[in-house]
């Protein structure tokens, strides 16, 4: 792959910044990458340096004067340290932000539990009215970028160096990738984790759908495609949407199977792949689980 | 320049006050607030959505009752808001929402939240080229102990944030005190700091208006005798 979903963000946010409202906000993180948008616009690429508190406050108060903010970090340091001043300084004075996450769940294994963030997209799902994007692929961050920028509420893109093979642009709605009939168990799979889902039905009879955009959940195209068997697998908490589903589908009959990466802190290094087929995420794994599900 | 008598802002104080007991960070507020919006900030109820107006953002959100008595005997809201305060059906809560109530520029309550806002409504302005309006942020001395207030002070600080003030009332009421006095804590960062009486109107005009325009400024207004 010839470049990272980090650098298809600083790509795309350079080319938004020509928007005099567009405003980064940064906490030291990818500040090096920003420096020739820093250069070209000193007041609207701000690092507040470590201070991940001011940093949101700050996007609150750009919104107040009609700014539009991006806010950037590690995932772990955006969303989990400065929650309140999520919920207060964007939510409760009515303006919003876009917030964009590194690291993923655990892109940077080696670091150990405080860089791992697999709680942030349910985090900000106790919030309302977030927009919720996990591209799959480098490809797609830059048009989730430009639309979340150019509207007015709050999004929260949650980028990752786990991608799959191909790019799926235009996937915010559930967009069947196999199809495997009326009444087949439908696997929806969110961003990154495609690849070993499709791998892991191959000869399975499962419908595989994809989302991008797990907030707002398509939930029109969920009641199209499920039958009575629904599998979730999402890159971060396991459960995440499982409200979404059971509410979605509350008037019928269903199972549901929903994975992600488990809530314990394993207090092990090595590499992303390690941690994915530890949470049972690789191809092999979830071939386990469908099929235990399923017979 | 309209002026708010004591006498005016006391009937208005009676009406949410209803018979309750206020501590005394309502009474040591009152002072600060009416040099603010008598002398220096630049607010009217017709310029609420002046882009150009000066920002007043209260922070220490419990002070609250002064500050609905004084937008309401300055014209931003109705007199009649005041007798409900806190009610089901009231928009004035026992802490501001900048939604619900005209002239309110954050919702505060949880303390250490407006510097933070304010740092970045300040450089929203600056970033639009508006250099005429300024931006006031009031705290109390014991919600300098939220450690959020640090982090804006350090970096307002370091970027020579010309256009924000920090008022902070000093009513002695941080549990741990703030030894060598709490402008220290600004003047360290690079703020120029006046520390003054806080009933003292016209130290209080003049503390406010002092600011140089290069680097951010705080007043320290001490009130001791509570009330």
């Amino acid at each position: 792959m010839s470049s990272t979903m980090r650098d298809a963000f600083v790509t795309s946010t350079e080319e938004v910044l020509a928007d005099p409202r567009t405003t980064v906000v940064l906490a030291d993180i990818s500040a090096a990458a920003f420096e020739p948008a820093a250069a070209r616009y000193p007041d609207r690429v701000i690092n507040v340096g470590i201070r991940e508190q001011l940093m949101i406050g700050v996007a609150g108060g750009l919104a107040l004067t009609g700014q539009r903010p991006i806010v950037h970090s590690y995932a772990p340091f955006l969303v989990e340290r400065a929650y309140e001043q999520i919920k207060l300084d964007l939510d409760h004075q009515d303006v919003g932000a876009v917030l964009v996450g590194i690291g993923g769940s655990y892109d940077r294994a080696a670091a150990g539990r405080t860089h791992l963030g697999p709680a942030d997209v349910a985090l900000l799902d106790t919030l309302d009215g977030w927009t919720v994007h996990v591209p799959g692929h480098p490809d797609e961050v830059r048009p989730l970028l430009r639309d979340a920028v150019c509207g007015q509420d709050s999004a929260y893109l949650r980028l990752s160096v786990q991608a799959n093979t191909q790019a799926h642009p235009q996937a915010g709605d559930l967009h069947v990738v196999r199809d495997a009939g009326p009444g087949a168990p439908l696997l929806v799979a969110v961003g990154p984790v495609l690849d070993a889902a499709v791998e892991a039905t191959a000869d399975r009879p499962v419908t595989v759908a994809y989302t991008h955009r797990p907030r707002p959940f398509d939930t029109a195209g969920l009641r199209a495609l499920a039958g009575t068997e629904v599998i979730l697998v999402e890159p971060y908490l396991a459960g995440t949407s499982t409200r979404v589903v059971s509410e979605t589908l509350a008037d019928r009959p269903h199972r549901l199977l929903a994975l992600g990466v488990g809530r314990g802190d394993l207090r092990r290094y090595g590499s992303a792949e390690d941690h994915e087929r530890w949470h049972g995420l690789d191809a092999a794994g979830l071939r386990r689980s469908v099929d235990a599900f399923l017979t | 320049m309209t002026t708010t008598t004591a006498t005016d802002l006391g009937a208005f104080l009676n009406r949410v006050r209803a018979g309750r007991e206020f501590g005394a960070n309502v009474y040591s507020t009152l002072d600060v607030l009416q040099v603010l919006y008598d002398r220096v900030l630049r607010i009217t109820p017709a310029t609420l959505d002046d882009p150009d107006r000066d920002r007043f953002l209260l922070s220490k959100g419990h002070a609250v009752a002064g500050y609905y008595a004084l937008l309401a005997a300055r014209g931003f809201l109705p007199a009649e808001w005041l007798d409900d305060q806190g009610g089901p059906a009231s928009r004035l809560g026992d802490h501001p929402d900048r939604t619900l109530v005209p002239g309110v520029e954050i919702g505060s309550g949880s303390l250490g939240h407006g510097l933070g806002l304010g740092v970045g409504t300040a450089l929203g302005l600056r970033s639009q080229g508006r250099t005429g309006p300024r931006v006031y942020v009031l705290l109390g001395d014991a919600e300098l102990d939220e450690g959020s207030n640090h982090e804006a002070i350090a970096y307002a600080g370091a970027t020579g944030l010309g256009n924000l003030t920090a008022i902070l009332l000093d009513n002695r009421s941080a549990t741990y005190g703030w030894p060598g006095g709490a402008a220290s804590r600004f003047t360290v960062n690079g703020w120029s700091a006046a520390t003054v009486d806080g009933r003292d109107h016209d130290a209080l005009h003049a503390a406010l208006t002092g600011h140089d325009g290069h680097r951010p400024h705080a007043v320290v207004a001490v009130v001791t005798d509570g009330e």
